[in-house]
């Protein structure tokens, strides 16, 4: 991935952060704000290295944190060890494929809000859970699993368009050309 | 499969996030600030951009309109003006009676309006935050309210905004009194993650009569939230521990769910 696109994926985390945190989103209309940064981290774990996924699960937990009435750091290690599960498998993912992207998708925003609530409960934080909040958690994941393909989109094409492709040289020679008949 | 540097990120990230999850509460709230102020920026080019189909709006609003809504507000501002004055013969006399029988002065509210700057992006949480901190004479514990009725309190301050825990959350109790012949007093919990327009009312005797439609105020008890702010109004009741307690759900009076302005209470 090159640098200009890893720079516009910690951009989308802070400006996911802050719409979660400003915009009213599905909250209104289906009871539950989607959390992009897991469909983000999934993303960066496809493409990136270890380092830029570590930066995105630092960042984007910290920032998700500090808007919220989370402990400082909790969205961390849910974030990053989704993305590392993902970066270590990530050879045998068809990452070109929309359906792949969904399901991963699907699969990384259902972990990372668990993740966030065990830890938090296993703090004995009280939290706001009954059985609507199974219905909240269906609508991140679902609502992650549609953003994920996007995100890719997104990204693959802010690639092709602002990013420099490497010039690769024909095997073709002409002096090694092989002339037939007589000339 | 993991390799070393697998681990190394691993032990990394999970040495960063234990270590800020280990800091003093104090360190953590300055953290929380420096990170949440990167987002302030943002915050007030939203409010710009929030305001202007508003000023555009304004702007083309017919004539007939505009004069429809002074003439409205000032036959409101009339009987406003006539109710104050009406307040304060009572207040006055409230006040002769409380000298005679030697009670204690109560002393008048003193209210700001605060703008909602952000919702907790978390759905375990029920919390806003309000453009108003330290340097507005804002503390912990202060109630907010809207017109319609309590809508929470301060639970973290910064220099110019704080964090206001709404009725709902876990972490926001209000002791409160229902208004019928007994004074039945219980304590105002979340009622579900799902709907805050409704809050349960908890710890009420067993034998309380409660009937949907009665209201239900602050009562004063625990120190945080003055006497009579209105919380709600009683929706349904239903015994509870073997007829040993009572609970209701309250429908809220303050619509939690598009909060736009808020007044805080200072003491």
């Amino acid at each position: 991935m090159s640098s200009q696109n890893i720079i516009m994926v910690y951009v989308a985390a802070f400006l996911a952060v802050f719409g979660e945190a400003s915009l009213p989103g599905l909250r209104t209309t289906l009871g539950a704000q989607v959390d992009l940064l897991p469909a983000l981290m999934v993303y960066t774990a496809m493409h990136a290295g270890l380092a830029n996924l570590s930066v995105l699960a630092v960042l984007g937990g910290l920032g998700f944190d500090a808007l919220s009435a989370n402990p400082l750091g909790i969205s961390i290690l849910p974030l990053f060890l989704t993305g590392l599960a993902i970066f270590t498998q990530r050879d045998l993912i068809l990452r070109d494929l929309p359906f792949a992207q969904f399901v991963i998708g699907a699969g990384a925003s259902a972990v990372v809000p668990l993740g966030q609530v065990l830890m938090m409960l296993s703090a004995g934080k009280p939290l706001l859970l009954d059985w609507g909040s199974l219905w909240q958690w269906a609508v991140m994941i679902a609502g992650g699993a549609i953003a994920t393909p996007v995100v890719f989109a997104v990204f693959n094409w802010f690639d092709r368009v602002f990013g420099y492709k490497l010039h690769t040289e024909s095997s073709f020679r002409p002096d090694r050309e092989i002339r037939r008949g007589r000339s | 499969m993991f390799k070393q540097k697998h681990f190394l990120a691993l032990g990394a990230v999970t040495l960063a996030a234990l270590l800020l999850l280990s800091l003093p509460a104090r360190v953590t709230a300055r953290l929380k600030l420096a990170v949440g102020s990167l987002f302030m920026p943002l915050s007030s080019l939203a409010a710009t951009a929030e305001q202007l189909p508003a000023d555009v709006a304004d702007n083309v609003l017919p004539r007939r309109e505009l004069l429809q809504e002074i003439g409205r507000l000032q036959r409101e501002n009339q009987e406003l003006k006539v109710q104050a004055l009406q307040n304060t013969t009572i207040g006055l006399e409230n006040e002769q009676l409380r000298n005679q029988l030697r009670w204690q002065h109560t002393v008048p509210w003193k209210i700001k309006l605060a703008n909602v700057v952000m919702r907790d992006p978390a759905n375990w949480w029920r919390t806003i935050e309000i453009d108003l901190g330290r340097e507005q004479g804002v503390t912990n514990n202060l109630p907010v309210l809207t017109s319609e009725g309590l809508v929470g309190r301060v639970s973290a301050v910064w220099p110019t905004h704080s964090q206001v825990v709404l009725i709902g959350d876990p972490n926001c109790r209000v002791s409160a009194l229902v208004n019928n012949p007994a004074q039945d007093v219980g304590v105002v919990n979340a009622a579900g993650a799902l709907d805050n327009t409704l809050a349960n009312l908890t710890y009420l005797s067993g034998s309380a009569v409660l009937k949907p439609g009665q209201e239900v105020v602050t009562s004063g008890l625990g120190n945080v939230f003055p006497k009579g702010l209105p919380i709600g109004r009683i929706v349904d009741s239903q015994q509870v521990e073997f007829g040993l307690a009572t609970e209701a759900r309250i429908k809220l009076g303050a619509n939690l769910g598009s909060l736009e302005q808020v007044w805080v209470l200072f003491r």
